[in-house]
């Protein structure tokens, strides 16, 4: 029994010591990135007297306000629809963020029930799971979201359903690997013997213990739904217009190149630095909770 | 050998399967396919005919062994736009992507290998996080948009490239480099790590003692045995450059399959998206099934596994 607690104790305890510690080494800039873009998105009809979606055709395509024909009513200028693409881009924060948190909710969430049933479940549920785990993970699965949008036609669920599908195999096999080291413990056989049920072992006694890991994956991949998000949106098959989403206003602004540089530019700029954002808070994370996974 | 060959045989054609079945079930997902396949504003009576010429008044498994035994023979319907037959779409354009797939390959695989082999060997140094900010500005970087960004730079302002299109050699090196680049972030890493591993091995000591020259050391013996693990992401990489192509041949117009895929989204076009998505299932599926041989054939200790 003693050894049983000792070894779980510690593994719960850590992430209690880790706060006091390391939150003090917090990454400030990749943080503040985060929360800034958060409030962005949730107080974007505040910030910006624009409509993300009327449009004004005498105002199209003025540039930036540092170039020639700028102004500062537009400090990023406007697009082919004479739409302020500032405002565009803190509204198309909204679409990023929302699309990454639920596809992270569902994909995560599928993903890692089947990591902790395939983990402790063993034996020939296991190795199927994680046949096919490995077979998705494979596979350029962008693929199969396109044909669930070209069936389904778009809209912000299927576009949810289309990121947990690409996503989910990455969560399995993370946490389905952690709960094999884990099962084997001491704790796990005494809850056993105490005669605790499947169910119960895998959610008092598995899940706590994954949780790190859990997080650090969630926080390492949300950077990643943000650009398969802006993937599906540029290829058209992301949440439908007149909906801003930073990834069709980089498709909007492809005829433009020539002529108007901006359009396509400051969207992805804005991708680039959220990802960043988030990537770097991910590796801090990373770091700070659980060392022994720098390679994921 | 030839049993291991046999059952990753199987397996192969049993993961082909379950793909087309997932694929055939999507497929009726909203019930009624025919809705996907005909326009909007299609007669009720062509919407009859079509059902009766899909057979979609028999039962669900009817339907996909009409559905696969169509897809072996290579018939995979019409496109919704320009009716032509999927298959010669697809047979028009892959020697495209095939080709940009292979330079955009050559690419990585000539800029992640000394990257990757120098960041380990000079660990710590300037080189090393050089190689480190490639790999995490390939992981934040949306491709498409590195595209633009580039036909903006070297085609617009520069005019030292052409914007896009096919034509010319210099019509390669702007996509193919894009799509190179997102493979070379990964590739590079891996490398990178099974170096470290090697270097610090018991045989690189031994030839370091029996007075190897040092970039012998590295490049023969330590290279050699570092991209073993590279090979067995093959197919990794090879998912990487699929999902990359559908992308990158979009933003560049380049004739290929992923262009294709990316107009079956705009049009709405189902047939085509479909057979891509099987194709590439098939093609993906071999891929693996010959690296895991190779694989077998190099190290004895995986087919007695």
């Amino acid at each position: 029994m003693t050894t049983g607690e000792l070894v779980r104790t510690e593994s719960v305890v850590r992430p209690v010591r880790w706060r006091l510690a390391a939150l003090r080494r917090a990454p400030i800039v990749p943080l503040g990135l985060i929360i800034l873009l958060v409030l962005t998105a949730l107080l974007a009809n505040v910030l910006t007297p624009y409509s993300p979606v009327n449009i004004s055709l005498p105002d199209r395509l003025r540039p930036p306000f540092w170039e020639q024909g700028g102004s500062l009513a537009h400090p990023l200028g406007t697009d082919p629809m004479g739409r302020d693409l500032l405002t565009r881009l803190i509204y198309g924060a909204r679409i990023s963020l929302l699309v990454g948190f639920l596809g992270l909710l569902v994909g995560g969430g599928v993903g890692a029930a089947l990591g902790l049933i395939a983990g402790y479940a063993g034996g020939r549920l296991d190795a199927l799971l994680m046949r096919i785990t490995d077979t998705t993970l494979s596979f350029p699965i962008i693929l199969f979201a396109i044909l669930l949008v070209v069936i389904l036609g778009s809209s912000l669920l299927t576009v949810v359903f289309a990121v947990a599908l690409v996503l989910w195999a990455r969560f399995a096999r993370v946490i389905r690997g952690e709960v094999l080291s884990i099962r084997e413990r001491d704790f796990v056989a005494q809850a056993r013997i105490a005669g605790s049920s499947s169910v119960r072992i895998i959610m008092v006694h598995l899940f706590p213990n994954v949780l790190n890991t859990l997080l650090v994956l969630l926080s390492l991949q949300i950077g990643w739904v943000i650009i398969v998000e802006a993937s599906l949106s540029f290829l058209g098959a992301g949440v439908p217009p007149p909906t801003p989403t930073w990834g069709s206003m980089i498709a909007e602004g492809r005829d433009y190149i020539a002529s108007a540089w901006w359009v396509s530019f400051f969207p992805g700029l804005a991708i680039l630095v959220t990802v960043l954002a988030f990537n770097l808070f991910g590796d801090w994370l990373r770091d700070a909770l659980d060392p022994t996974m720098r390679q994921l | 050998m030839q049993r291991y060959i046999l059952r990753r045989l199987f397996q192969s054609v049993l993961a082909l399967l379950a793909l087309s079945m997932l694929i055939f079930l999507m497929s009726r997902l909203t019930g009624d396919p025919t809705m996907l396949m005909l326009p909007d504003d299609a007669s009720r009576e062509d919407i009859a005919q079509l059902r009766h010429v899909l057979g979609l008044d028999q039962s669900l498994p009817v339907q996909y062994w009409v559905f696969i035994s169509k897809a072996v023979q290579g018939d995979f319907g019409r496109s919704i736009k320009g009716q032509m037959p999927v298959l010669d779409m697809i047979a028009e354009r892959l020697p495209y992507s095939f080709k940009l797939a292979v330079v955009a390959l050559c690419i990585a695989v000539l800029l992640a290998f000394p990257l990757g082999v120098l960041a380990a060997v000079k660990k710590g140094t300037a080189l090393d996080t050089i190689a480190n900010v490639v790999a995490v500005l390939g992981q934040s970087l949306p491709q498409f948009w590195v595209g633009i960004v580039l036909i903006q730079l070297f085609a617009v302002r520069l005019r030292w490239l052409p914007v896009a299109g096919v034509g010319t050699i210099w019509h390669y090196v702007l996509p193919a480099f894009t799509l190179g680049w997102f493979v070379v972030a990964g590739m590079m890493r891996l490398l990178r790590s099974s170096m470290l591993d090697i270097m610090g091995s018991e045989f690189v000591k031994l030839a370091r003692i029996k007075g190897v020259p040092e970039g012998s050391v590295i490049w023969k013996h330590a290279l050699r045995n570092a991209l073993i693990p590279v090979l067995t992401f093959g197919a990794i990489y090879l998912a990487i450059l699929i999902t990359g192509a559908i992308l990158v041949e979009t933003v560049f117009a380049w004739p290929g399959i992923g262009q294709l895929i990316y107009q079956g989204i705009v049009f709405r076009d189902f047939p085509v998206v479909q057979a891509v998505v099987l194709l590439t299932a098939a093609v993906v599926i071999s891929v693996n099934l010959l690296v895991d041989i190779i694989y077998a054939y190099l190290d004895p200790r995986i087919r007695y596994g």
